[in-house]
């Protein structure tokens, strides 16, 4: 066996996958092969390094050398250049959307330099189907350590101390919730893993199981010797195909090597996990329904208490949490309740992993520690606003969240913070939106998504919500009326308090938000039917203006027969007849016809 | 998994496994410019890789460069120790690597006789 001198790590998480990463990789296997550098040159496929705007990534070490947008073509090119003659492939660089300086290695990237990895730390560096490079950086000593040298009491301690939060949304205190499941009496225990994510636009979840799935395992593993509990549950959505191959192999592994099943680090613990797959109902990430889904019943909340900790799956005290909360617990056990308090806030410690989308330049994944402002995330890692628009709002906290809007940019984020200006963290989405997007658009985007995943079960959340949703709609096409804000206000309100589940009573939330902070985007909708960003269709004005040719194309084209004129003289155009499709704005060759 | 103290030592045998990810330990750089291939840089690289598999010495970095500009003294080839000045070895055949790693990657002791330069600090 040769020495191995290089290795070329190549993301495989879904995003860089369905960018072509599959074919990238077996390139670099067939190139290296031709080239002779087998024994000398590994390929290892990883899991999500989080940049997905410029994926498929690929990253060559010892250099740190980071490749971007790497296609099947460009892989002879790097093999020769860079790994046979150790010359950088320039073009292939990553440059910087704002200075457009040339950056070749991955830790100088502004990316990942604000970044604080701790959950993601592994996410890109470790092949997540060897369980081999996992206990190479560490892994399941926190089970180890736990198991043998610390009693169930210690280990709810030290979580508690560590002043960990539920990274699901909600927020309650970790430790304390492990303390409830830990003092409920019962034969037969029960671990949950959340990992139903459901949130438009958030997949931080779905990277920390695709790329470091041991974590997930470990950290449950950990709660069942702190609770008592022997068997384990991890609910993941089935259109999360790779997370759940990837879990399999690793509960596989971890059974062979004595991690998960019997009498593990000789401590007389035992314990089992299952995989029980979702089918894509955003109430299943409620507990109660989720629990529900597992027993084989219908996904529909119950009221609380008892609460799961008493009374949970299959009426025995269960204990459940995110996958993010999950994937903090060994290293806080490793590393100790002091050590991770250093990061964050007073109230809020640790990291927390955004899913950063919308009109932003880098797409992807970010762990920041609490306390950040979104400024920061927005324009230091995010790298500010596609095609240099104007920021106008981010939704943060997923449909149950809020828009926040510019004032609130400098606000540091915690639990808290959020929540006093009528957001919440929720699971970390953050939906960039630039000055064209239509805020009264935006809430009916949000409530028409909790709408139709209302199970249906309380009146509240069932009609209340579509009640709105048909206000909303109203205002968009026109039709608002006199009364619509205050309507909406009253019904946000008693929707909130009166809905049984988590869903119900935050689904105004988007609608709140943005009356509070957009207030007069409504009003100039409702009052002079007019839409600022010139997003509502129905309430467009096409006119034709004095740079009008007279070519008589759009008359042609208007399919309702609504522009008239002769030829060679400016076209009118009735807008009592006018459908606002917008045809004949497409086809003028003059940019005559402008919407307003 | 029986104890604490197996995982630990596993994690020992394998940690070897991803040392190349990371900014650790030796370095060994190899001149791979057109001239320095041409005077047989690929057989200095393989005999270097082939030495290090037998002792087995996994943390120890292997990185390649350009022309350094040195050609009449090809092949290159620069050791640098942890905090430790770098050495650039010229006129470097296959024959002479067994010696470069056991005394100056493994031992520290600089083998004065093929070295053509030294920089202070790497930056």
């Amino acid at each position: 066996m040769q020495h191995i001198r290089a290795h070329v790590l190549v993301c495989a998480g879904t995003g860089c996958k369905s960018a072509g990463s599959k074919e990238v990789e077996l390139a670099f296997q067939r190139e290296i092969k031709a080239q002779g550098l087998a024994d000398e040159v590994m390929v290892v496929e990883t899991g999500c390094h989080g940049f997905c705007e410029y994926g498929p990534l690929v990253i060559v070490y010892p250099e740190g050398t980071f490749y971007s947008r790497v296609t099947a073509e460009d892989v002879p090119e790097i093999v020769e250049s860079h790994l046979l003659k150790g010359r950088m492939v320039e073009r292939l660089l990553y440059h910087e959307p704002m200075t457009h300086e040339m950056i070749p290695k991955y830790s100088d990237i502004n990316f990942y330099k604000k970044q604080h990895r701790l959950v993601l730390a592994h996410c890109g560096t470790i092949n997540p189907e060897q369980i081999e490079e996992y206990i190479a950086v560490g892994g399941y000593e926190g089970l180890g350590k736990a198991l043998t040298l610390m009693t169930p009491e210690e280990v709810v301690e030290e979580v508690k101390k560590s002043g960990l939060r539920g990274r699901g949304g909600g927020g309650f205190p970790t430790g304390l919730k492990w303390s409830f499941a830990k003092q409920s009496v019962n034969d037969k225990k029960y671990v949950i893993c959340n990992a139903d994510e459901g949130d438009p636009g958030a997949f931080m979840d779905r990277s920390v199981l695709e790329g470091d799935p041991h974590k997930i395992l470990e950290g449950m593993a950990i709660c069942g010797y702190a609770i008592g509990a022997d068997e384990g549950y991890i609910y993941v959505r089935a259109e999360y195909p790779l997370a759940i191959k990837r879990l399999r192999v690793a509960i596989e592994q971890a059974e062979a090597m004595g991690f998960l099943g019997e009498n593990i680090f000789s401590s007389g613990f035992n314990f089992q996990i299952h995989i029980k797959e979702g089918a894509g109902a955003f109430v299943c990430g409620e507990e109660t329904a989720l629990m529900a889904s597992i027993e084989g019943k219908r996904g529909m909340p119950r009221p609380r208490p008892p609460f799961p900790a008493v009374s949970g799956l299959w009426g025995k005290p269960t204990n459940i949490n995110n996958v993010e909360t999950f994937a903090n617990v060994p290293q806080i056990i490793v590393n100790g309740a002091d050590w991770y308090c250093q990061f964050g806030t007073e109230k809020s410690k640790g990291t927390k992993v955004f899913a950063l989308t919308g009109k932003i330049n880098n797409t992807g994944l970010a762990e920041v520690p609490m306390g950040i402002t979104m400024r920061e995330i927005i324009y230091d890692i995010g790298g500010g606003i596609n095609n240099g628009k104007k920021f106008k709002a981010v939704q943060i906290g997923g449909p149950s969240g809020g828009c926040l809007p510019e004032e609130l940019l400098d606000l540091p984020i915690d639990y808290d913070s959020l929540t006093a200006v009528g957001a919440m963290m929720g699971s970390g989405g953050l939906v960039v939106m630039d000055e064209d997007t239509c805020m009264v658009d935006v809430a009916k985007f949000f409530l028409n998504f909790t709408q139709s995943e209302s199970c249906g079960k309380c009146t509240p959340c069932r009609e209340g919500t579509k009640r709105m949703l048909e206000i909303l709609t109203r205002i968009t096409e026109g039709q608002g009326r006199e009364g619509d804000i205050e309507l909406l206000e009253n019904m946000a309100k008693n929707i909130k308090e009166t809905a049984l589940c988590g869903l119900g009573q935050t689904a105004p939330n988007p609608v709140l938000s943005t009356l509070k902070y957009f207030r007069n985007e409504y009003e100039a909708h409702i009052k002079e039917k007019r839409c600022p960003a010139g997003v509502c269709e129905k309430m467009a004005v096409y006119t034709i203006t004095d740079k009008c040719k007279g070519c008589g194309l759009c008359a042609k084209t208007c399919p309702v027969k609504a522009i008239s004129g002769t030829l060679k003289q400016q076209h009118v155009i009735d807008q009592a007849i006018c459908i606002k499709c917008g045809a004949c704005m497409s086809v003028c060759p003059f940019k005559a016809i402008t919407k307003g | 998994m029986k104890t604490l103290e197996d995982l630990k030592a596993l994690r020992e045998k394998l940690k070897g496994d991803i040392k190349v990810r990371q900014k650790q330990g030796t370095k060994i750089i190899i001149g791979m410019g057109t001239c320095c291939i041409a005077a047989g840089a690929r057989e200095v690289m393989s005999a270097v890789l082939d030495e290090l598999a037998v002792r087995k010495l996994n943390d120890v970095q292997v990185q390649q460069t350009g022309c350094i500009g040195m050609c009449e003294k090809e092949v290159l080839l620069d050791v640098i120790r942890p905090d430790e000045p770098r050495i650039t070895y010229g006129n470097v055949k296959p024959a002479d690597v067994k010696r470069i790693i056991a005394d100056h990657v493994v031992n520290g002791r600089i083998i004065e006789d093929l070295v053509v330069g030294k920089i202070e600090q790497e930056g």
